[in-house]
């Protein structure tokens, strides 16, 4: 061995995919990627300890806060109605926050899902029209007008403000949201047949 | 209103043809291509034309172009420029993604078609072989006469028998699921869905998110075009039966694993609809054949895997979106049929097929990259595609099945891709456009002079 400092793109020894049992975090190189492999639409960033994802910052236009901040109560009412609407999307978590620097606002869009967002990106431009989720990134500064029908054009507004991780970790690493909602169903259900062999 | 006198054929309508001819061509300067093109195009018929005359035709003729092509008949920069990525790329730009790796990669295929020199196919479909010989003849002569225009290579198309029902070389019957467009006059067989708005298909009209949108230009060049993927696919018919063979002790035990692979039997019945046995009537009868749904009928797979080829080429009600990935396909098998007790005898046999759409990106790509390549398909982990998936011996195939599933490892390829392209069908109008169109830089002219709407020469009226 030598006392050679490792490449940045290698990739480091973590727990492997499927091993939840093994806390795991990942440092990820500047580019977002370990080795550039393109998708449809452009790199593919990789699947970390804490699954795919993406924080989306980006200025919003001047005196759009509001609007903003009011979609947010439009949000939770249309899942409240329909908690099956972003099924598609694979998600875990959504974080969305607004920041100031300066005197300027910023929106940050952060999401933790388990597909590759390249896949499935037009399924994801259809249901943010589907469900206004438009009209948020319409308040931001340089989103494309035409982003409905040229997904291309949506996909590169949101590479653009990408801020990849430098490190994600996972305190069970790679589980995705279904093998989650698999493993409490299966807890109900043996409690249920706990219950019922009472 | 669908423009059916515009349209090729070969979007709308299934030719009695039981033989054929792919033919890659190159061309050496514009003149020659454009000589080439007026002299093809008296060959080549509508949808109308087709619907008309098929039952006396002996032959149907569709053209198509690279954009490597389009520049070299002279579409101006401006208007080459306003085409897709994807398509400006082309399928060698984007094998990575597409799964053409290791035995798949360009770098391997046959035919010159990874040449950016390859501009243009001719495809012909004949009705017997002595129509192909003399179409194959007469297309000699127009070559001969266009200067510059060469042949890259040919693939020869036969079906495979017996010839009552289309199948490829695996056994397995085909033409079972295709999507029908709004205003063709077909109807949809029960269980395919509703017809789609003919935009996902043919360019310059709505499709099912709205009006048509970022169509290339001019409008003449786009409209009533299409996009063809071209897939030439290997199959690996001895591999595929010593696999059966492998997985199964007696002849029953092979067809159901055959089917498994596929989600059909190899007679065409869903295992949905039949799960336990074969029942040739049913994969027979178009009525039934394709009357089913994932998410109701079998959600977990027992009667379908959930990686089985025709679960992933077209998850139904369990996915998302289905209406703006749907698919036209198109093609033909070719090389001689394996005898079903004969070894493997190293002939290159398989599909050489077409996938239709007005997208590539949303459509062909799509499909290829996630629905035939993710790994995580449906949460499956570690598969692919058991049939066209790019296989390497290190994913799996699960059948769900009480109580425990069955789990093959270390699958095989049974297919290679042996060279594909992706090419722009235009409208008879586009292709009589292309016939005349020049470079303003060359010409002198503004772009929009060069554009012709008058049939030239001995065009069929």
């Amino acid at each position: 061995m030598t006392a050679t400092a490792k490449p940045a793109a290698s990739k480091p020894a973590v727990a492997k995919q499927g091993d939840w049992t093994k806390p795991a975090a990942m440092a990820i190189p500047k580019e977002g990627f370990f080795k550039l492999e393109q998708g449809r639409y452009g790199p593919i960033f990789p699947k970390t300890p804490a699954c795919y994802g993406f924080t989306i910052i980006a200025k919003i236009k001047p005196g759009r806060e509001q609007a903003i901040r009011e979609y947010g109560k439009k949000i939770e009412d249309t899942i409240a109605a329909l908690p099956d609407g972003l099924a598609v999307l694979k998600l875990h978590y959504l974080r969305w926050v607004l920041f100031d620097i300066g005197k300027d606002t910023y929106f940050m869009y952060q999401g933790i899902f388990d597909t590759d967002f390249d896949k499935y990106t037009e399924d994801a431009v259809a249901l943010f029209s589907k469900y206004g989720i438009n009209t948020v990134f319409e308040n931001l500064e340089g989103f494309p007008e035409d982003w409905k029908t040229n997904p291309a054009a949506f996909v590169k507004f949101a590479r653009e403000h990408q801020c990849p991780s430098f490190l994600e970790y996972g305190e069970y690493p790679y589980v995705s949201a279904d093998e989650i909602k698999k493993a409490l169903k299966l807890k109900a259900a043996f409690s249920d047949m706990l219950d019922q062999m009472q | 209103m669908l423009e059916f006198d515009d349209i090729q054929h070969i979007l709308l309508t299934r030719t009695p043809a039981l033989t054929g001819r792919y033919e890659f061509l190159s061309f050496g300067s514009r003149a020659g291509g454009q000589a080439w093109l007026s002299g093809i195009l008296e060959t080549v018929r509508s949808v109308a034309d087709v619907r008309a005359s098929v039952d006396q035709d002996k032959r149907w003729v569709t053209v198509a172009f690279t954009w490597n092509g389009l520049r070299a008949l002279g579409v101006p920069e401006a208007s080459l420029a306003t085409f897709p990525e994807e398509f400006k790329q082309g399928m060698v730009a984007r094998a990575e993604m597409l799964g053409d790796t290791g035995v798949n990669h360009p770098d391997h295929w046959v035919g010159d078609l990874a040449s950016p020199g390859l501009h243009a196919i001719v495809i012909l479909f004949a009705r017997n072989a002595e129509e192909h010989k003399r179409c194959i003849s007469a297309h000699r002569k127009l070559l001969a006469q266009c200067e510059g225009v060469k042949v890259l290579s040919s693939l020869d198309l036969e079906a495979t028998p017996p010839f009552d029902y289309a199948h490829d070389h695996f056994g397995y019957r085909d033409r079972l699921s295709q999507p029908v467009m709004e205003g063709s006059g077909e109807e949809p067989t029960p269980g395919s869905g509703a017809p789609l708005k003919p935009g996902e298909f043919i360019l310059g009209y709505p499709d099912e998110d709205g009006p048509p949108a970022n169509l290339p230009q001019p409008e003449i060049l786009a409209r009533n075009g299409s996009y063809l993927a071209y897939r030439r696919l290997q199959e690996h018919v001895g591999a595929f039966r010593d696999f059966l063979r492998q997985h199964g002790q007696t002849p029953e035990e092979q067809e159901f694993i055959a089917a498994k692979l596929m989600g059909r039997w190899r007679s065409g019945a869903p295992l949905v609809l039949a799960p336990d046995q074969d029942d040739p009537a049913l994969g027979a009868d178009m009525q039934r054949n394709n009357d089913f749904n994932y998410k109701e009928m079998d959600p977990h797979g027992y009667a379908i895997p959930l990686g089985a080829h025709c679960r992933r080429m077209n998850p139904r009600d369990t996915a998302a979106n289905m209406n703006r990935r749907r698919m036209i396909r198109r093609g033909a098998t070719y090389g001689p049929p394996l005898p079903e007790e004969a070894p493997e005898d190293g002939v290159e046999r398989g599909i050489a097929a077409f996938v239709i759409c007005a997208s590539l990106i949303r459509q062909f790509e799509f499909a290829q990259n996630v629905w035939i390549n993710d790994p995580n398909f449906h949460e499956l982990g570690n598969e692919r595609d058991p049939i066209i998936g790019t296989q390497d011996g290190t994913f799996e195939f699960k059948i769900p099945r009480r109580p425990i599933r069955k789990k093959i490892t270390g699958l095989p390829a049974f297919t290679t891709v042996r060279g594909g392209a992706y090419f722009f069908l235009p409208g008879l109008k586009a292709l009589r456009y292309l016939t005349t169109v020049c470079r303003a830089e060359e010409a002198g002219l503004q772009v929009a002079e060069s554009i012709s709407l008058q049939p030239q020469g001995s065009a069929k009226s």
